[in-house]
């Protein structure tokens, strides 16, 4: 079974990586045309939005992310009544599908009988917050509700990290009269990494594969204005019936993966070595 | 947020007097601005995370006349069931009309075989890879973790392919079999952290007595494995049940599980939208995971955190 797993992956990769060089329309075919397809795939807006959405996307809710994240388990963490009960707060969203926050969200923010429309029923009637409906300010949308489904995830992680510190760092530090945001910031983050390492990770990968909230809560729209790569590679292969391209820019999402694991491999080996194991 | 950091800075300046144990008992408790600084922060935080549910649940049960009133917080006047009624059994997804009812079915269909299978294939793997080192074992494991980070979009296609040569592409057995494979990476991963935790003189005493590669197994570490198998399920069940993408690529029309069945339902382009209704049917989709969640507690804390935990 380890090896069918395995044999799909690498399997799967190889004709994708393969199938990317061909002239592919609805079926595969072996009609080799170089690198003609990544050439197109590079000239399509689509596609240039899908990319610029995705990195925008990732850098703001993965840096909002372990801000609020950091900040709850900070809080958590200094011996609150009902910690149980905030817990399970901050992190139910988790266990919810993304679909499923993508339409809570799509309903919140609905500006006919949303927020929008409640606010304004309340008396306040300049209130305008529709940011669904606005090409430039959907992407904040999604990042909201990425915020709202997984940061609770990032305060566990972290929160475990927290407890794992030992009391005395805090005494010693203290003592030295050096002032806690400080502690913070130089002492005791430095000393979580493997746990930010672990959360952001997580978020990385939640990030690449974020196909579900759009097409939940946007559809990729306005137009193509929260268009992702993930998405963009579905509808080439399903929808437009483009196979080569779609297998072009499936392959260009495997590259920035390829890198940071082989970044992060040698970082592990020479540490390893290092060590001497 | 310097404003949070503030709070908390106080906090933490505050917390040690309040952990020392006093000499004449507990001491009185000190409401300082910092803690209720604290508390503000956390309820406003709490109350984001919960507002979008309230919302949810007070529109599923008011009727269409009330919700277009726009009043989106206030509690329903004339509380109905109706909509959830109809997001079971009555919600149209194009030209059928039976509602969430056969896509939960679906869902049962396909989770529980997936996280059956995946969760024997992943504990006989992670066995294996622990304890019987074969040839290339860690190169296989190596390209199993990479596995894990693999953007589902790589391999879609080729599994396309490949499945429907043999037969098995919009099918029930299809939809499973991906689940299965694309379950192995994580799972081995979580199984394989568990078993190298075991004693290895433990796995060689029953070496010594006779035993082999299943009496090993199924008399020693399955017995051993109960936790690590909750938590795997945890994962899986929350996991599949969740999924959106294998769903609707690999199912087929007939198998559609519930989470593409919601979206079909809400994201309907034709007909009046019925927003109660649409409330509705994303709580009772949502409402197996969290189910989960609320019962298992701290084990899906576990879960999450040992899934996190890769290589």
């Amino acid at each position: 079974m380890i090896l069918v797993a395995v044999g799909v992956f690498v399997i799967g990769i190889g004709f994708s990586v393969l199938w990317s060089f061909t002239s592919s329309k609805l079926f595969p075919t072996y009609d080799f045309v170089g690198l003609a397809q990544y050439r197109r795939l590079w000239a399509d807006s689509r596609w240039l939005v899908s990319v610029n959405n995705i990195w925008f996307f990732g850098l703001m809710s993965i840096t909002c992310n372990m801000v609020f994240g950091y900040l709850l388990a900070v809080f958590m963490d200094q011996r609150i009544r009902q910690e149980d009960l905030f817990r399970s707060i901050f992190l139910y969203p988790f266990a919810m599908s993304l679909i499923v926050t993508g339409l809570v969200w799509q309903w919140v923010l609905d500006p006919n009988l949303g927020l929008q429309a409640a606010l304004r029923n309340l008396g306040w009637s300049s209130f305008s917050f529709a940011p669904l409906v606005d090409a430039e300010t959907a992407i904040y949308a999604l990042v909201v509700a990425g915020i709202w489904q997984g940061s609770g995830v990032t305060m566990a992680i972290l929160l475990a990290g927290l407890r794992g510190i030992d009391e005395d760092i805090w005494k010693a530090a203290k003592v030295d009269g050096i002032p806690t945001w400080r502690t913070h910031l130089s002492i005791v983050a430095p000393m979580m990494k493997g746990a930010f390492a672990t959360a952001f990770v997580l978020q990385c990968v939640s990030v690449v594969r974020v196909y579900d909230l759009v097409i939940a809560m946007t559809g990729g729209g306005p137009g193509i204005a929260t268009s992702m790569p993930a998405v963009y590679v579905i509808q080439l292969i399903t929808v437009r019936q483009n196979v080569g391209q779609g297998m072009a820019a499936a392959t260009m999402m495997l590259l920035p993966v390829l890198v940071v694991l082989a970044f992060s491999g040698i970082l592990l080996w020479r540490r390893n070595r290092e060590v001497g194991v | 947020m310097t404003a949070g950091q503030i709070t908390a800075t106080q906090l933490v300046q505050e917390a040690p007097d309040q952990a020392g144990v006093g000499p004449f008992g507990p001491k009185p408790r000190r409401v300082s601005a910092g803690r209720i600084g604290l508390y503000a922060f956390l309820i406003v935080a709490a109350l984001f995370f919960l507002i979008p549910v309230y919302i949810m649940i007070v529109t599923s049960l008011k009727g269409m006349p009330e919700i277009r009133l726009g009043h989106l917080f206030n509690l329903p006047g004339e509380p109905t069931f109706q909509p959830w009624i109809d997001a079971w059994l009555h919600a149209c997804t194009g030209r059928d009309c039976n509602g969430l009812s056969p896509g939960f079915y679906n869902s049962v269909k396909i989770t529980v075989p997936s996280v059956v299978i995946s969760i024997i294939c992943a504990s006989i793997n992670g066995y294996a890879l622990t304890f019987w080192p074969y040839k290339g074992a860690n190169l296989l494991f190596g390209l199993l973790v990479f596995g894990a980070f693999v953007p589902y979009q790589v391999v879609i296609y080729p599994l396309i392919i490949g499945l429907s040569s043999v037969g098995l592409f919009a099918s029930l057995p299809g939809i499973i079999i991906v689940h299965t494979i694309f379950g192995m990476p994580i799972l081995t991963l979580l199984f394989r952290n568990f078993y190298a935790a075991i004693p290895v003189e433990l796995f060689k005493a029953a070496r010594v007595d006779g035993a082999g590669f299943w009496r090993i197994f199924f008399y020693i570490m399955l017995p051993m494995s109960v936790p690590i198998t909750v938590v795997a399920v945890i994962l899986q069940v929350t996991g599949i049940w969740n999924d959106f993408l294998f769903g609707i690529v690999f199912a087929g029309r007939p198998n559609w599980p519930m989470t593409v069945q919601l979206n079909n339902i809400v994201n309907t382009t034709t007909g009046v939208r019925e927003y109660n209704v649409n409330m509705a049917a994303t709580i009772l989709t949502a409402a197996v995971p969290l189910l989960i969640y609320f019962i298992s507690g701290r084990w899906f804390v576990r879960g999450i955190a040992a899934g996190a935990v890769k290589g």
